[in-house]
């Protein structure tokens, strides 16, 4: 079995194109090689069409590369025997909450999966009641999940794949159709599941989300272009402009307020930390004037 | 006020009436839009919104109360329904899921076409509707339309509704799911046809950025209530009610009224970063410059 100080995904020189009728393919992936360790939080961004989305579904095998090799816990994805264990040790949460919710009770929908691999009815039971109440929905499982919030559905989708245990959670923009609240909500549980030492993968266009990211990885015609720590890359405004891609407002802030007065940090990249800094700004004057 | 080409009077709306599962949607809902002007609608998932811009364009008939579209009355039992739908194009959440035909001319083309005009005419409006989204007919309208990414689908479909020549333009999140570029673009393409087109536009959205960036004036939804209409400025300024009716707040926003809450004097209203950046300037302490 796979050795615990071994990255949890290793991408290795992956190439992948989509075939198109006349036989050409249109190239997506080339030649992309990096790592997902073990508790890691990672945010993959790119504009429309850099090829994170299709990269995102290599990690559990929903795609197997055309060259190269993904290897996940030590299982090669192209290993067909072995994709069942693959995607109980990855699993996805996609876009549109509508399309990834198959029963019509709450509680029925997260055990999906788990009867699908033939689990107990009571541990079933028990696992689907924790998969519940980790993402806050234990009170909804006997509601029919049509009626609820494109959140609260989300927040199914993840209880679904966290029933399953898995080691890591890969979100392909699983926030990008919600409101600002109900994106909210899904930070929150992805917050406390990463701090449970949980693996999480965000594929999204919020760079508000990456700012929750331990590293971002960033993608432009199917390579990997920057790579670094959120305030790292959120510093190179100019080169993000160029592969089509924002900053924060708050960095936005930070860096013109920055050129202006420059003891006023210009790396800070979350509102709390501009609001944080304006205190200490007038906190230092305080000091330097003795009160 | 009679130059409006949207007039929605106490319109109520109830779902799965006379069953265990009824819901009350609307509550009283008043709104009016005048001819070329841009509408955001802004509220909490759940809020009202959906079912709101469902009665635009017919997809409801007001139970409760009166909707009139440029003098067509939707509460008559002999409304023109395709003479109401030639007149209001709406682009549904995630229009590019409603893409059926192979090719990109083909799909935009294909409602002028059930309209039964000349192909001529059909191919003058497919060509004129998607230069002005912003895909050339000559590079794009042959081709397929599964190979199209995120922003060019949505387009498409934009392209698709432009191609009745609707005088009013509803759009559901328009730009949702749409990387920071092409949110722009498509926001710019939106405002030209607002503005140089006088097409009417009302769009939901939960993205405040865009509704800065687009609107005119905003309603507030919560509830299935009409909680607060004003400018963009206006709303955004009003932090109670942005706190209460769990609107999200562009990043400017939240910094300003924290700052505000924390006894800065800063103006809530400057929501524009450059105006931000300003506000924080005239509040730092002179020595630290």
């Amino acid at each position: 079995m796979s050795d615990e100080r071994e990255p949890l995904i290793r991408v290795e020189h992956v190439s992948f194109g989509y075939t198109m009728n006349d036989k050409r393919t249109l190239p997506v992936l080339r030649d992309i090689s990096f790592e997902v360790r073990r508790g890691e939080y990672l945010a993959i961004i790119g504009h429309n069409g850099s090829g994170k989305s299709t990269l995102a579904k290599h990690l559990n095998g929903l795609l197997v590369p055309q060259q190269g090799n993904v290897w996940v816990a030590g299982m090669n994805t192209k290993d067909k025997g072995l994709r069942k264990e693959i995607r109980k040790c990855v699993g996805m949460v996609f876009q549109h909450p509508d399309n990834q919710i198959v029963a019509t009770i709450v509680e029925d929908d997260v055990a999906f999966g788990l009867e699908n691999i033939g689990v107990p009815a009571d541990e079933m039971r028990q696992r689907v009641d924790e998969a519940l109440q980790m993402v806050g929905m234990f009170a909804f499982r006997h509601r029919p999940p049509h009626h609820l919030s494109g959140g609260q559905k989300q927040r199914i989708a993840i209880s679904g794949i966290l029933a399953m245990r898995p080691a890591c959670i890969v979100l392909d923009e699983a926030t990008s159709m919600l409101d600002s609240y109900g994106r909210q909500d899904i930070l929150r549980v992805m917050r406390a599941l990463h701090q449970q030492g949980m693996t999480i993968v965000t594929v999204t266009h919020h760079m508000s989300e990456v700012v929750e990211a331990d590293r971002v990885i960033v993608m432009e015609a199917g390579r990997i272009v920057m790579e670094g720590t959120p305030r790292d890359v959120f510093q190179q405004q100019e080169r993000l402009h160029e592969l089509q891609l924002d900053i924060p407002d708050a960095s936005r802030i930070s860096q013109a307020v920055h050129r202006v007065v420059p003891a006023f940090s210009g790396t800070l990249i979350r509102t709390d930390e501009v609001v944080e800094e304006v205190e200490n700004m007038h906190l230092r004057t305080l000091e330097v004037h003795g009160g | 006020m009679t130059d409006s080409i949207i007039l929605v009077e106490d319109l109520d709306h109830v779902y799965m009436k006379n069953t265990p599962l009824e819901h009350q949607a609307l509550y009283s809902v008043n709104m009016t839009v005048a001819r070329g002007e841009c509408v955001a609608i802004i509220g909490h998932t759940g809020s009202g919104k959906s079912t709101l811009i469902q009665h635009l364009n017919g997809l409801q008939r007001p139970q409760k109360g009166r909707v009139v579209i440029d003098g067509l009355d939707l509460s008559q039992r002999k409304l023109d329904v395709r003479a109401l739908r030639r007149k209001v194009g709406l682009v549904f959440q995630n229009p590019e899921d409603q893409i059926f035909e192979k090719l990109v001319g083909d799909d935009i083309a294909y409602g002028p076409l059930k309209q039964g005009l000349s192909i001529k005419e059909v191919t003058e409006r497919a060509k004129w509707a998607m230069e002005v989204v912003g895909l050339s007919f000559a590079d794009m309208k042959d081709r397929e339309t599964f190979a199209l990414s995120g922003g060019e689908k949505r387009k498409v479909a934009l392209a698709g509704v432009l191609a009745l020549r609707p005088e009013i333009l509803v759009l559901d999140e328009p730009t949702a799911g749409l990387d920071p570029c092409s949110r722009k673009d498509l926001l710019e393409r939106i405002r030209y046809l607002n503005q140089s087109e006088n097409l009417t536009v009302v769009f939901v959205s939960h993205n405040m950025e865009e509704v800065a960036y687009l609107a005119h004036r905003v309603y507030v939804m919560a509830n299935g209530r009409v909680v607060c209409e004003g400018t963009p400025r206006h709303v955004f300024g009003n932090a109670d009610i942005l706190h209460k009716y769990h609107i999200g707040m562009p990043e400017t926003v939240e910094i300003l009224h924290r700052l505000k809450r924390k006894g800065y004097a800063v103006n809530p209203e400057a929501y524009e970063v450059q105006e931000t950046v300003q506000e924080i300037l005239s509040i730092l302490p002179a020595a630290g410059r």
